[in-house]
């Protein structure tokens, strides 16, 4: 068995109640942090852990923690994204669900560290059973002195409030979750300035995914450096993956960064194989935004050594025959899908969640879904294909925010990979329909 | 949306009025439209759907322009801009719930419920849509119920049948 330091608990009865989560240690890293720790050395431990941005970016947290501007008089802000809306990836809503109190503690010693006393954690507006989840685990927290004022008898104040999102993919992105937190449409703004510089009301803010703020409490309860030993390379510590699709054993994982892919997909631990006997296809295996694989590349490199489940492992071989760890979102699809009609199912979704800032990606989503729902539905073209390819390229780069990119390459990566099916379905309309 | 001169005037209650004080309370002096979002949902929650009157006396109450609540109304899709059925169900239909059957799911409710995408059942009782991927991807397919957002996963044509016939017995 592979240590699970967020998920250890998880099928304790009652652990999202404050008394049984204290029972299995839980606020230890609040009552370590506060009582012996200074802000600094935190952030220090934090950054001997190597850990990274959980929400896709990878980003060293320590790293961006220490870029936080502090001038004097000027509020500082430390904002979680639970917004999870990346198809195929719902890790931090099952966190949420189960033990709402680790995100809890994770954002008090995250908030101490970084000076800041109101916090915010921005939730998709979807999960309202999500968001009486948290309300209650907070007013259970406050109530115990966890929070409010004068915390331990510390003299560290801080208020934490949980606020709905109105239903946008794009609020996921960080500016475009602080216009949102502000009131306003989720319009991303351009970078830089990073939050850490000008975040939420124009003050220094940090955003961070609600897994990266949980693994806070293990980095602080072990210390960084034991956090640091598990995983493999920069690729330290443990992740939630979510495993979606053609599986026997569909679900939320923890592993050890490392883990071999096969291994993942394979073994009773994890995911059990491809579910009703069949075989696997392809794999996206970080998210919809990730380019797609075959299934002969995700197992293994173009020179067959077997692929890891770790941030560089899985990007190895560029675009042209690997992907990216993303979110961890992993979704697994058997022979008998059709890549034509999941590509197409992706173009309407970015074409649906662009904000429209950017003329490449508000219109360019929308051709790619037109041509895209053409070629499935059988009146496509050969010149289609080279026009989806042409289409994708004009995208990428050319936009304020990643979600454009996060548009080009999953029709990039379909038609590098299976472009044989897109013209099958050109060749031979009414059998592809079947 | 519907046209403004078919939209009844509202008036807030002193029980929503407190707890959109609440809100407000949650952000630094001066930076009160940051609870704009949240009054929405609050709004919704009461009147199921956010009319053009009730979006007027939201700008009202914070004390800033008609307009900048329409363009927010207007750029997020979990607020309805015109009435829904008692019960709103809406579907995943991104990619991976597709994987396993999502779209069966979309057109047994279509047939089950006899109304389109997006209109009202005669009796009042029910609207559906597809919604984009609602972070539940490996337990699908998966449908939400506003005003609630009571959330039902691992659906087959048969539980919702059953999730559809306890409704109308509830009501
Ligand atoms: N979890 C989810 O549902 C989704 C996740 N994503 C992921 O999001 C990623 C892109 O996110 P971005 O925030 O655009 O990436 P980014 O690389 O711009 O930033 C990552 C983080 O590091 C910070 N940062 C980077 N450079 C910095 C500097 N010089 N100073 C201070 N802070 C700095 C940013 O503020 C941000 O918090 C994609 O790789 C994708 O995998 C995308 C869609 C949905
Ligand atoms: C279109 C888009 C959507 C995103 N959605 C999310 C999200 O839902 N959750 C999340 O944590 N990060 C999301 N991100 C990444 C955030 O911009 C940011 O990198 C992250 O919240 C930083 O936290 P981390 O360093 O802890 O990962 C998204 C980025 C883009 C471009
Ligand atoms: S890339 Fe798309 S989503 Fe991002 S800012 Fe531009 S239009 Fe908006
Ligand atoms: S794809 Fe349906 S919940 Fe994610």
């Amino acid at each position: 068995m592979s240590r699970k330091l967020l998920l250890e608990h998880i099928n304790v009865p009652g652990i999202n109640t404050l008394d049984v989560y204290r029972q299995k240690g839980g606020y230890r890293a609040v009552e370590k942090a506060l009582k012996t720790l200074t802000p600094e050395e935190i952030v220090e431990e934090v950054k001997k852990s190597g850990l990274r941005g959980r929400g896709g970016a990878g980003f060293p947290t320590g790293m961006k923690w220490s870029f936080l501007a502090k001038p004097e008089g000027v509020a500082r802000y430390l904002v979680c994204n639970a917004d999870e809306s990346e198809p195929g990836t719902f890790k931090d809503r099952y966190l949420m669900t189960h033990i709402p109190h680790a995100l809890i503690e994770g954002m008090i010693v995250s908030s101490f560290a970084l000076g800041a006393k109101v916090s915010y954690i921005y939730v998709r507006g979807e999960m309202m059973p999500q968001i009486r989840i948290l309300e209650k685990a907070i007013a259970e927290a406050k109530a115990a002195g966890w929070l409010g004022k004068n915390i331990l008898g510390t003299g560290y104040d801080l208020e934490l409030y949980v606020q709905p999102g109105g239903g946008a993919y794009i609020c996921g992105e960080e500016t475009a979750l602080l216009e949102s937190l502000e009131g306003k449409r989720g319009n991303p703004r351009i970078k830089p300035p990073f939050p850490a510089i000008a975040g939420l009301y124009g003050c220094p803010t940090v955003v961070n995914n609600v897994e990266s703020i949980a693994a806070v409490v293990p980095i602080i309860n072990d210390g960084g450096e034991e956090y640091a030993k598990i995983g493999i390379g920069r690729s330290t510590g443990t992740k939630l993956i979510s495993a979606s699709g053609n599986l026997v054993k569909p679900g939320v994982y923890e592993i050890e960064l490392g883990l071999p892919v096969e291994e993942f997909i394979y073994s009773d631990e994890y995911c059990g194989g491809i579910a009703n006997g069949k075989r696997l296809k392809a794999t996206v295996a970080g998210g919809s935004s990730v380019p797609i694989l075959p299934a002969n590349l995700t197992l293994k490199y173009a020179n067959g050594e077997p692929r890891l489940m770790s941030y560089e492992s899985l990007s190895e071989g560029g675009f042209a025959t690997g992907t990216m760890m993303g979110s961890g979102g992993f979704i697994a699809f058997d022979e008998d899908q059709c890549i034509v009609r999941n590509t197409w199912n992706f173009a309407r979704f970015y074409h649906h969640e662009s904000c429209g800032q950017c003329s490449p990606c508000r219109e360019g989503t929308g051709w790619m879904e037109k041509v895209l729902h053409k070629i499935e539905h059988g009146h496509g073209s050969m010149d289609d294909v080279d026009l989806l390819w042409d289409i994708q390229r004009k995208i990428e780069g050319n936009t304020i925010c990643p979600l454009g990119d996060a548009a080009a390459w999953p029709v990039a990566s379909a038609i590098r990979h299976f472009r044989d099916e897109f013209e099958w379905h050109i060749k031979e309309p009414i059998k592809s329909q079947q | 949306m519907l046209k403004v001169e078919e939209q009844t005037p509202v008036q807030f209650s002193s029980e929503l009025l407190a707890k959109f004080d609440d809100v407000k309370s949650r952000y630094p002096e001066g930076k009160h439209k940051s609870a704009l979002l949240p009054l929405l949902h609050l709004v919704q929650a009461e009147y199921l759907w956010v009319s053009t009157p009730a979006m007027d006396k939201v700008a009202e109450y914070l004390n800033i322009q008609p307009i900048e609540v329409y363009e927010v109304a207007t750029f997020y899709s979990m607020y309805f801009l015109k009435p829904q059925g008692k019960y709103a169900l809406e579907v995943c239909r991104t990619g991976p719930c597709c994987l396993v059957g999502a779209e069966k799911i979309l057109s047994h409710l279509e047939t089950k419920l006899g109304v389109k995408e997006g209109e009202v059942t005669a009796d009042g009782l029910f609207s559906f849509r597809g919604v984009e991927c609602l972070a539940a991807c490996g337990f699908g397919p998966v449908l939400q119920i506003s005003p609630e957002y009571t959330f039902y996963e691992n659906l087959t044509e048969e539980s919702v049948d059953k999730l559809i016939e306890d409704l109308r017995t509830k009501s």
